[in-house]
């Protein structure tokens, strides 16, 4: 297994309109299906978003999901471990600054593990290797999955 | 191949003076129709006012409305005894249309379908399967009679049973079939289900409802033809008004025997070649039931480029009807032009929804498409750079600006018959 395959999760990301019940009926499908969620959050444009969920089964909850008529994706994300007391999102925002590391987008939780960050950038293959080098913690995405 | 190559080809003079002449005599064959007597009375109009055929243009329309209200045979210009058959159209609405058609009607029409069927390559030997009702519908026995003028071996096979109609095909040869579109991709669908092919099939001749580019592609492919286009309606005998020749670009309409006009829905105004409007059509060869400046409802244009195959001017294929037309900030826009935008972006599917809103007295048109399954990347940028993708495509084509949702895919309805894409709000406080 090489690095990145070790640390890349995979977050499963949902098209959703905006409209009330869409997220019940998501949250609905997954329970059913005894599937857990470990982080999430929502991405809002023009009358439609994106759903972005850490789950415990990403095939089965793509499964699930996709028979009941949503659009689901794969997207390739990366969670680094953060300090949970002030200063620890700093301390990983400038590690990341400093070796130029560009953020799409990024949500947060703490959780047993302490903080943790979630990740999603241009070329996870380079950041795994850059944050690994530099000392920080990457969770392996067995951690989740 | 000509049928009857002089009069196709006709000069536009020669032509013009053809069409002015039978104007004349369409004048007075009307005047034993009470509704048109009154008609051409009001407007100041008798045989021999009509000296150009922009005077036409002073008559006023006939809607499919008044031939329903003359149910039934109100616009019968022959004694009842001389009309030698009946047809009707379906009602959808309240009662049938009637049509009717003397000894020389149904000779005039024969020679109409003689020529498209020879326009696109037909001729003795082919064996023609014509797959469409044989009742009431005016498809059956239109082309029936056309196709044994020209001596094609005709199978009135009608509809239904489709594996029988398969099995007719290979059976007998057949070389040539005659269905509406939709009917012509379930024959494929069954062929493919009985993992058989079709090898004698060469020519497919597809009408009766309006059908994409894509949609030809696709029935060329499954059913190995060359497809054709064909179109007419009841009020002006049947199919065969207007046809593909063998360029499949655009439609020949036969003009010694129909005057066309294209007309703006909304204001009844000429509209110049090239320009999308109603089709108006005077019939200039009908005895039985001669109409006067008749609104088919059906949209197309004048096409200004002249045909290779050296016939008269074309129109172009019907992209749909001047009921569905909606006046947007003074724009007609049809909402299969919006259907036309949609075909040509594959991130997006084909089913849409119009909703029209007057917001601060200025009209907001808003278009709800579905997001194509398999070009979802997961992004949210991806769907954004899509939905302005849209909007452009339609500002481009429609000429207006408007605003795009993007839903999810499935969540659109699904229409088995007349589709009612449009929600027209405007007039709700």
């Amino acid at each position: 297994m090489t690095e990145t395959d070790r640390y890349v999760i995979k977050q499963i990301s949902i098209f959703s309109e905006n409209r009330p019940g869409r997220l019940a009926a998501i949250a609905k499908a997954l329970t059913e299906e005894n599937i857990n969620i470990l982080a999430f959050s929502i991405a809002e444009a023009d009358g439609f978003g994106v759903v972005r969920a850490l789950v415990d089964k990403p095939k089965k909850a793509y499964e699930k999901l996709t028979g009941i008529g949503f659009n689901v994706a794969f997207t390739d994300v990366i969670a680094v471990k953060m300090r949970d007391s002030p200063g620890g999102l700093y301390e990983i925002a400038k590690m990341l600054a400093n070796v130029q590391i560009n953020i799409e987008y990024s949500y947060a939780y703490t959780g047993k593990e302490g903080g943790v960050l979630i990740l999603r950038v241009d070329d996870a293959e380079q950041a795994v290797r850059l944050i690994t080098s530099l000392g920080a913690t990457l969770l392996e995405s067995r951690v989740f999955q | 191949m000509f049928w009857n190559e002089k009069t196709e080809t006709l000069k536009k003079r020669d032509l013009e003076t053809i069409q002015l002449k039978r104007l004349k005599k369409t004048i007075a064959q009307v005047q034993n129709v009470d509704f048109y007597r009154k008609k051409c009375k009001d407007a100041g109009i008798i045989p021999g006012s009509i000296k150009t055929l922009e005077d036409i243009r002073r008559i006023p329309f006939t809607r499919k409305q008044d031939l329903r209200d003359g149910y039934p045979f109100g616009f019968f210009a022959v004694p009842l005894s001389k009309v030698i058959r009946i047809h009707t159209t379906s009602g959808t609405t309240g009662k049938p249309t009637v049509v009717g058609y003397t000894k020389k009607d149904l000779d005039t029409w024969a020679e109409l379908i003689a020529r498209n069927l020879t326009m696109v390559g037909l001729q003795e030997g082919d064996i023609f399967q014509n797959m469409v009702n044989y009742g009431m519908f005016t498809g059956g026995l239109g082309f029936h009679y056309g196709a044994e003028k020209i001596g094609l071996t005709v199978i009135p096979s009608a509809t239904g049973n489709t594996k029988r109609q398969i099995e007719m095909i290979q059976d007998f040869g057949v070389t040539a079939i005659h269905c509406t579109p939709s009917y012509a991709m379930h024959l494929a669908e069954v062929a493919e289900e009985m993992a058989t092919d079709l090898p004698t099939l060469k020519t497919g001749l597809f009408g009766a409802e309006p059908w994409s580019d894509s949609m030809r592609r696709e029935l060329e492919k499954k059913l190995g033809v060359t497809a054709y286009d064909s179109y007419g309606i009841s009020e002006l005998f049947g199919p065969g008004v207007a046809f593909e020749c063998q360029e499949r670009n655009g439609l020949h309409i036969w003009h010694d025997c129909y005057l066309v006009e294209i007309i703006d829905p909304a204001t009844g105004e000429v509209v110049g070649d090239g320009e999308r409007g109603e089709l108006v059509v005077t019939p200039l060869a009908k005895e039985a039931m001669p109409l006067l400046r008749y609104r088919t409802g059906d949209i197309t244009m004048k096409l200004e480029d002249e045909c290779l195959c050296g016939r008269s001017q074309k129109i172009g294929r019907i992209t749909g009807r001047s009921d569905d037309m909606l006046v947007i900030r003074g724009i007609n826009v049809f909402p299969s032009q919006i259907e036309h935008v949609l075909l040509r972006i594959p991130e997006v599917g084909n089913q849409f929804m119009v909703y029209v809103d007057r917001i601060n007295h200025l009209d907001e048109m808003t278009i709800d498409v579905e997001i194509n399954r398999s070009f979802f990347s997961g992004e949210l940028q991806d769907l954004a750079r899509i939905q302005k993708k849209v909007v452009k495509e339609l500002r481009d084509a429609l000429e207006i600006r408007t605003t795009v949702r993007l839903v999810e895919p499935g969540t659109l309805p699904r229409f088995e018959g007349k589709a009612k894409r449009v929600i027209d709000r405007r007039g709700e406080s």
